[in-house]
């Protein structure tokens, strides 16, 4: 081959390489962007007093004088809006009977939409959920509500060829010629006096449990019962890895027997999640009776059984790395094969172990599937480590799945979705972190 | 500096003619040194079906350092390895006759490697020292066989290195990664290593095959060191480095011991012609 062509060859596959990391670098950002900047929303926003006031009430946190300060401010506010309202209730009894029932329904869809923007309204029975205790806490939800309490939103059905097509009406139209139709702009210029947006930083998203299912309040069960699970199922998986890489490697002589094993395990790498979560039910729960129903046990150990293939194949391949020269080394010194492995090719191989272990500790902690049957479920308190063996947790992958899809109120909590969604990046993150800058530290004291 | 091509034709050192190059130096005879340590009668070794080692019967003698030499593939390492059972380490590996150590077959049925190993040391071709620090490598040995108290560790490290001719370059730096010793250094650590468990006899495959000349000079004076106190064997390329170090010499040759002599006697006055023409360098 000539030089030019040798050249030209070296040039595309350099281009070939680097515009295929830049397509991946693209890829990611165009995941990784939306995920941090909405994930992030969870934690800093701008909340209004309804934000102050649910964590007092629910939490317990917060200034009670500076609280009761700003609600009487936001208080005169919403007086007049109170007022205006049953000022025109007033005026409704006096109409004629057609006008009264027209404006009756249209003055409770107001109603609805102010009990969403601002809680409860005076002489509203006590609400059931604590969702409807309060009104919007976040800002921009806030500006949202006002939007619905402003317009009616209708949809164009004329043209039976096109899909129908949503547009809005002005309800203060609607209330033209009443004293109500003052309301409208009344609200929409003191918004900020009732409901007084603060930039809010929140940390308590991470560390708090949930109220009335993940409405308010924070994802800590969800952490929680993340971190048991995947180190729960490290507990089982790594120590049997290592042990059986060890066996694979040092003592399994080659045979029938010992090719079925290998080839077992790697196809054991290949099955799908949720046959496993089905296995783990089937023989864990169902079987062998680790505990009545799901419980983080059995859900770590279902996982354990998931990650187990990947841990002996990284195991096996770090011991098979290991230089030749240092067994013979320990042998020749009058060592025993066990003694051999235990203080010279088991610390040897440790980075590669540990790195192996940590990505599957990640892997644990990100997994859905084996953990929808064993071990996972919606809602629920923070559990202690006494419990493991008996109830079952919250945890981050299985309840994102669970609020984006079904929620009974998913579009309302998109800010929970995307925190959790970050928290778990996060977490797989961190766990892949200290895998790499573990290994740097264990193999530069080899290094020496 | 540049060099005339006319010098290079026209002044070629003259072939020496004698073999005085492999004249060993003259020796102090060792006390007790008539006793047969190791002793192989009709020994084979077998690679799968491949016999790599024929037949060999020699006897070594205690305390005198011995050479193997003859060219590549010729079983010189694989006998050598065979004599603390390193072989083992190769699942194929098998063997006929009987290796003695000490009047004990090395092969037979009740035979505990571990001990053997503990008493035939062996060095490598290759520095291997672990990826600890110096006193740890040193230590291990010791510490495998019961040794914990630590000022009796320290004593057994100072006596090795000093034995091994590194103490003078390590003594500040005993708890630095031996990893980051010079080649050199390594091998004579190595050595160290090896002298911690108080072998009797010590095995060298081809100990400077990576060393530099000076590095490869210490490991020399190290091996006259020690004569006497162990019983050495050493496998090497170099030819005159078997005459410089070693009392007796075995020439193999694909496998058969070809002629096992005084090196003074083998390299100056060899019986067998094939012995002749390898150490005249017709082939190799």
């Amino acid at each position: 081959m000539n030089i030019g062509t040798r050249k030209i060859l070296d040039r595309s596959f350099t281009a070939v390489g680097i515009g295929s990391i830049i397509v991946m670098a693209m890829a990611l950002m165009i995941v990784v962007v939306p995920i941090v900047t909405n994930g992030i929303g969870a934690v800093f926003f701008t909340g209004t007093i309804e934000h102050r006031k649910m964590l007092f009430n629910e939490f317990n946190r917060g200034d009670s004088e500076n609280l009761s300060s700003e609600a009487a401010s936001s208080n005169r506010y919403r007086a007049k809006v109170y007022s205006m309202m049953t000022g025109f209730e007033a005026e409704l009894e006096t109409m004629v009977p057609e006008k009264q029932a027209e404006y009756k329904a249209k003055y409770s869809q107001v109603r609805t939409s102010l009990q969403a923007l601002l809680g409860p309204l005076p002489g509203d029975p006590e609400p059931m959920l604590t969702r409807s205790k309060y009104g919007q806490t976040r800002w921009e939800k806030a500006e949202e509500k006002l939007h619905d309490l402003l317009y009616e939103s209708k949809w164009d059905n004329s043209n039976p060829d096109v899909m129908a097509k949503e547009y809005f009406v002005s309800r203060a139209i609607g209330f033209e010629g009443t004293s109500l139709v003052n309301l409208f702009p009344y609200v929409e210029n003191n918004l900020d006096k009732i409901l007084l947006p603060e930039f809010t930083c929140y940390w308590g998203f991470l560390t708090d449990s949930s109220v009335d299912s993940h409405f308010f309040g924070g994802i800590w069960p969800e952490i929680q019962g993340t971190f048991f699970l995947a180190i729960g199922a490290m507990l089982f998986a790594f120590p049997l890895g290592v042990v059986a890489a060890v066996y694979f490697t040092e003592y399994a002589k080659p045979g029938f027997l010992n090719s079925m094993l290998r080839s077992a395990n790697s196809t054991l790498a290949g099955v799908p999640s949720i046959v496993f979560g089905m296995f783990g039910l089937a023989f864990f729960i169902n079987t062998m009776k680790v505990s009545e129903s799901k419980s983080v046990i059995a859900g770590a150990l279902t996982l354990a059984i998931m990650i187990l293939p990947t841990i002996i194949r990284s195991a096996e391949e770090a011991i098979l790395a290991v230089p030749k020269t240092y067994r013979e080394a320990s042998l020749s010194l009058g060592s025993t094969k066990w003694n051999t492995i235990v203080t010279v090719i088991l610390p040897a191989a440790l980075p590669g172990i540990l790195t192996g272990g940590v990505i599957s500790l990640g892997r644990a902690a990100g997994e859905t599937a084996p953990i929808i049957f064993t071990a996972a479920v919606s809602v629920g308190s923070a559990i202690g480590l006494a419990d493991v063996f008996s109830s079952p947790t919250p945890a981050l992958s299985w309840n994102i799945y669970n609020l984006a899809s079904e929620h009974e109120a998913a579009s309302q909590i998109r800010h929970v979705q995307y925190g959790m969604v970050l928290a778990l990046v996060s977490i797989v993150l961190l766990l892949n972190l200290s895998a790499i800058v573990l290994r740097a530290r264990v193999s530069k004291k080899l290094k020496g | 500096m540049t060099v005339d091509a006319k010098d290079i034709s026209e002044s070629a050192p003259v072939q020496k003619a004698t073999r005085d190059i492999y004249l060993p130096p003259a020796r102090k005879k060792i006390t007790g040194g008539d006793t047969t340590h190791i002793s192989a009668k009709e020994f084979s070794i077998y690679y799968g079906e491949f016999e790599a080692v024929k037949r060999v019967s020699a006897d070594i003698l205690a305390k005198y350092v011995t050479a193997i030499i003859g060219p590549s593939g010729c079983g010189k390492s694989t006998f050598l390895r065979a004599i603390n059972r390193m072989n083992d380490l190769i699942p194929s590996c098998h063997t006929t006759g009987a290796l003695l150590f000490d009047g004990e077959d090395v092969y037979g049925k009740f035979t505990d490697e571990v001990l053997l190993r503990k008493k035939v040391g062996m060095v490598f071709q290759k520095p291997n020292p672990f990826p600890k620090s110096i006193f740890d490598n040193i230590a291990y040995g010791p510490r495998l066989h019961g040794v914990n108290d630590k000022k009796k560790l320290m004593e057994i490290v100072e006596r090795s290195l000093r034995k091994a001719a590194i103490w003078d370059e390590v003594c500040d730096r005993l708890d630095k990664n031996a990893l980051g010793l010079s080649g050199g250094q390594q091998q004579r650590l190595c050595v160290a290593r090896t002298l911690a468990v108080e072998p009797e006899v010590l095995l060298l495959d081809e100990p400077t095959s990576a060393l530099d000349p000076k590095a490869t000079a210490k490991i020399e004076d190290l091996i006259q060191e020690l004569r006497g106190s162990y019983t050495i064997m050493i496998v090497t390329h170099n030819m005159q480095q078997a005459s410089r170090v070693s009392d007796s010499t075995m020439f193999f040759y694909e496998g058969v011991l070809v002629e096992h002599a005084s090196t003074a006697q083998l390299f100056t006055n060899p019986k067998d012609p094939m012995t002749e023409d390898y150490i005249t360098g017709r082939f190799s």
